[in-house]
């Protein structure tokens, strides 16, 4: 029997260490290897005498590790609550008692509200809220903020119970909470209730004036909640930790399998809310302090990211505003990524941004602008004067600006409306100018996670983000922005004024791009009435040339260009004109043999038709005075020929003309 | 069982103003049986009989003490004379309880 129990015990508890530090490997196989001993040693010290079979170490180990092997997995329940299910690894434990814990406002009631809201709504669990602490009325009114349509809900499966002792009540001696549960049990059966709350039990413990019999009421609800078969209970409670606590609320922390902490403070003006799982048995849980936000929704935590990141990284490409810029950027940004753009105040990040907003636009594709501290509309005329016209865009709805202000707004609020921002548009581009501002308000701790959130957030839906940051300072080596966002961003563009020569000229560098080749060269930014375009690139001494050096360089090389020019249109004029003076030679001169060759072919048709006349008359003459006969008249010719041949003198045999 | 217990006022002639009142209990309870007994003791002491009092015992009759708007066992609830009043616990501090009941000023 004690083995039994023993046994049981120790694995229990090792599986509840295994589970919290799973992680580490080593660990586990060191516990492991605890507890198989451990157990080893229990069953030998409580059978010495007896007979053993003879290998007992291999059946020892064998018993252990298949206790270990099959740890059964705690039954949890679903809160619905955003990020806290994925905290606590799927929910408060089921069956059992939780416990919220935290100073008054830290939103202990809105959790416990929201849990049996949702298990109403998602489930159809009817649920029962034991209001210790504020009327039931006045619960239903402050969740009215809420859309959670509660006022129908109490209709049918919400029971709030009222179980405030009115103040005029006379207490006289002792009492006890039996006919508290005995109606709660009788309205559970009635409505079929799964969850149950108790909302501000520290109320009703302190009339109980006696820790012995606070104790003891906490017992007896703790038994009947086992005893009733509960889906889950959930006690909420006003201990913030901070103020001397009596020793009930430690046993009371002890009591429950599960302890939720909530926190309240007000950080540089902005309240901060935090959550925090103090204590899960048997379950691993998320061990950090989380940030709590209330929207429309309700509460919502923002839960850390699985550490394991797994985003789809795009091979497509999309432009960054215009294409000199692309270029630098070996073609664009890529789809998904995020890009940083920082600068001091004044150096074109909101013009550099609205480009890339206008490009996506023109590109048909769903757009979020959002600014901080500046109306939407002074953006707009703004980036008008540098030729970026989005008014066409926002009429047609493709493109959402949204201007936020940041005094006395929390980031955690921000980052609460830019999910609902998002969720309501459906962005594939968007935009945050600047991403710092939410900065300006609560602590630097809290902004710097929601920054970070946010843009693995946008990461996850695949937005193609770009934010600005204002750098104080102009040393982006050393750590751009307050945010701490450059490590995370997938581009980082820096526009900084660079002062020489009298003027201040902006000038653009790409620090980082990652996964592409990029440009090193800094450019120099100019904004004109076309837009933000980058100068042609001029360097002299190792210097990229701005402003009125550039431009003197650009003058020279111009000059430089003209009379170039002209040295070779007059070069190329003279050497045409040699040439054509040749070619006119050669006219001339074709003329020449033309003349020749016709002058000698009306020669030789001269000549032979002399001779063909001369042959003629002889031949008339010979038959006129009939000397030879017709036939005979060729040989006659040849020795005519001949004859003739001869006394012209030249020795030569003509044939023909 | 069924400790739904009802008295009345053997001879309520003469006085007019008859206490009615109702005790929440829990069976045997420790604190009601307390409470029972203290109550008896100081009717007994103070009210002699001119007074009504309603026993219920809330695990036999959960509803109704929801109804009621109990909170806690044991509770009395003094209906009349007006105003109306409760008091809490097991009734052991008895000066409380007569004050409650309108009989101590």
């Amino acid at each position: 029997m004690s083995i039994v129990s023993g046994e049981s015990y120790l694995v229990c508890s090792v599986s509840n260490i295994k589970q919290g530090v799973g992680a580490i490997p080593y660990q586990k196989s060191c516990l492991s290897m605890c507890a198989s001993a451990l157990i080893m040693s229990i069953e030998r010290a409580d059978d010495p005498g007896e007979d053993r079979t003879p290998p007992p170490g291999k059946r020892h180990a064998v018993t252990a590790t298949k206790t270990l092997k099959a740890p059964r997995p705690l039954p949890k329940i679903a809160t619905g609550i955003e990020g806290f299910d994925q905290l606590s690894h799927g929910g408060l434990p089921r069956n059992r008692i939780s416990l919220l814990m935290g100073g008054p406002g830290s939103g202990k009631t809105v959790f416990a509200l929201q849990s049996i809201v949702e298990a109403a709504r998602q489930r159809g669990e009817p649920g029962i809220f034991v209001a210790f602490e504020e009327r039931p009325d006045q619960i239903v009114a402050n969740a009215a903020g809420f859309n959670w349509g509660l006022p129908a809900l109490i209709k049918t499966k919400l029971y709030f119970m009222d179980a405030n002792l009115s103040p005029d009540v006379v207490q006289s001696g002792e009492f006890d909470l039996r006919g508290l549960l005995a109606m709660l049990k009788a309205k559970k059966d009635e409505i079929g209730a799964r969850w149950i709350v108790f909302d501000g039990i520290d109320v009703l413990l302190t009339l109980l004036q006696n820790p012995r019999s606070e104790m003891r009421e906490i017992y007896r609800i703790r038994d009947w909640l086992t005893d009733n078969d509960v889906d889950a209970a959930i006690i909420t409670a006003k201990i913030d930790g901070r103020g001397p606590e009596s020793s009930t609320y430690g046993f009371l922390q002890f009591m429950v399998d599960c302890v939720i902490g909530f926190d309240s403070r007000v950080d540089w003006g902005v309240p901060l809310h935090r959550i925090r799982i103090a204590k899960y048995r048997g379950s691993a849980f998320a061990r950090g302090e989380y940030p709590v936000s209330f929207g429309p929704g309700g509460m919502a935590i923002a839960a850390p990211e699985p550490s394991e990141i797994q985003q789809v990284a795009s091979g497509e490409r999309v432009s960054a505003g215009f294409e000199r810029l692309d270029t630098m950027l070996g073609g664009g940004l890529f789809r998904g990524s995020s890009t940083l753009i920082t600068g001091v105040p004044g150096t074109s990040k909101t013009t550099l941004s609205g480009k890339f907003v206008e490009a996506a636009c023109r590109r048909g594709e769903r757009t979020l602008f959002v600014s901080f501290d500046e109306s939407a509309d002074r953006i707009v005329r703004n980036l008008t004067s540098v030729g970026i016209h989005l008014k066409p865009y926002l009429k047609s709805g493709v493109l959402l600006m949204y201007s936020g202000r940041t005094e006395s707004v929390g980031a955690e609020d921000h980052l609460v409306k830019l999910k609902a921002l998002i969720a309501a548009h459906r962005p594939r581009c968007m935009v945050i100018d600047p991403l710092s501002a939410i900065a300006k308000a609560g602590s630097l701790a809290a902004a710097r996670s929601v920054a970070n959130r946010f843009i693995y957030a946008a990461k996850d839906q695949r937005i193609t983000v770009v934010v600005t940051a204002i750098n104080e300072g102009d040393a982006p080596e050393i750590e751009a922005t307050d945010l701490q966002i450059s490590t995370i961003a997938d581009t980082w563009i820096h526009l900084s004024y660079l002062i020489r020569g009298g003027e201040r000229n902006r000038a653009l560098t790409i620090i980082k791009s990652r996964g592409t080749h990029h440009s090193n060269q800094v450019r120099e930014l100019i904004l004109s009435d076309a837009g933000p375009m980058l100068a042609d690139v001029y360097t002299a001494g190792g210097e990229v040339l701005m402003g009125t050096l550039r431009w003197e360089k650009e003058d020279e090389e111009r000059a430089k260009r003209v009379h170039r020019r002209s040295e070779f249109d007059q070069k190329r004029v003279s050497l045409e004109l040699a040439k054509a003076d040749t070619r006119a030679r050669i006219k001339l001169l074709e003329g020449d043999l033309e003349r020749q060759r016709v002058e000698l072919a009306a020669y030789f048709s001269e000549d032979h038709a002399r001779i063909v006349s001369s042959s003629d008359r002889e031949k008339s003459l010979r038959r006129i005075r009939s000397a030879d006969r017709t036939g005979l008249a060729a040989s006659g010719t040849n020795a005519s020929r001949k004859k003739r041949a001869a006394s012209n003198g030249s020795g030569k045999v003509r044939n023909g003309p | 069982m069924v400790r739904k217990r009802k008295r009345r006022a053997a001879s309520d002639s003469a006085v007019t103003t008859a206490v009615v009142m109702v005790l929440y209990i829990t069976d045997s309870g420790p604190n009601s049986v307390r409470a029972v007994a203290n109550l008896q003791a100081i009717c007994k002491e103070h009210l002699k009989d001119n007074f009504r009092l309603e026993i219920i015992d809330v695990l036999q009759y959960p509803l109704r003490a929801l109804a009621d708007g109990i909170v806690v066992t044991p509770s009395l609830a003094k209906l009349s004379p007006l105003p109306v009043a409760t008091v809490v616990g097991n009734l052991s501090d008895k000066n409380g309880v007569l004050r409650a009941l309108g009989i101590l000023g």
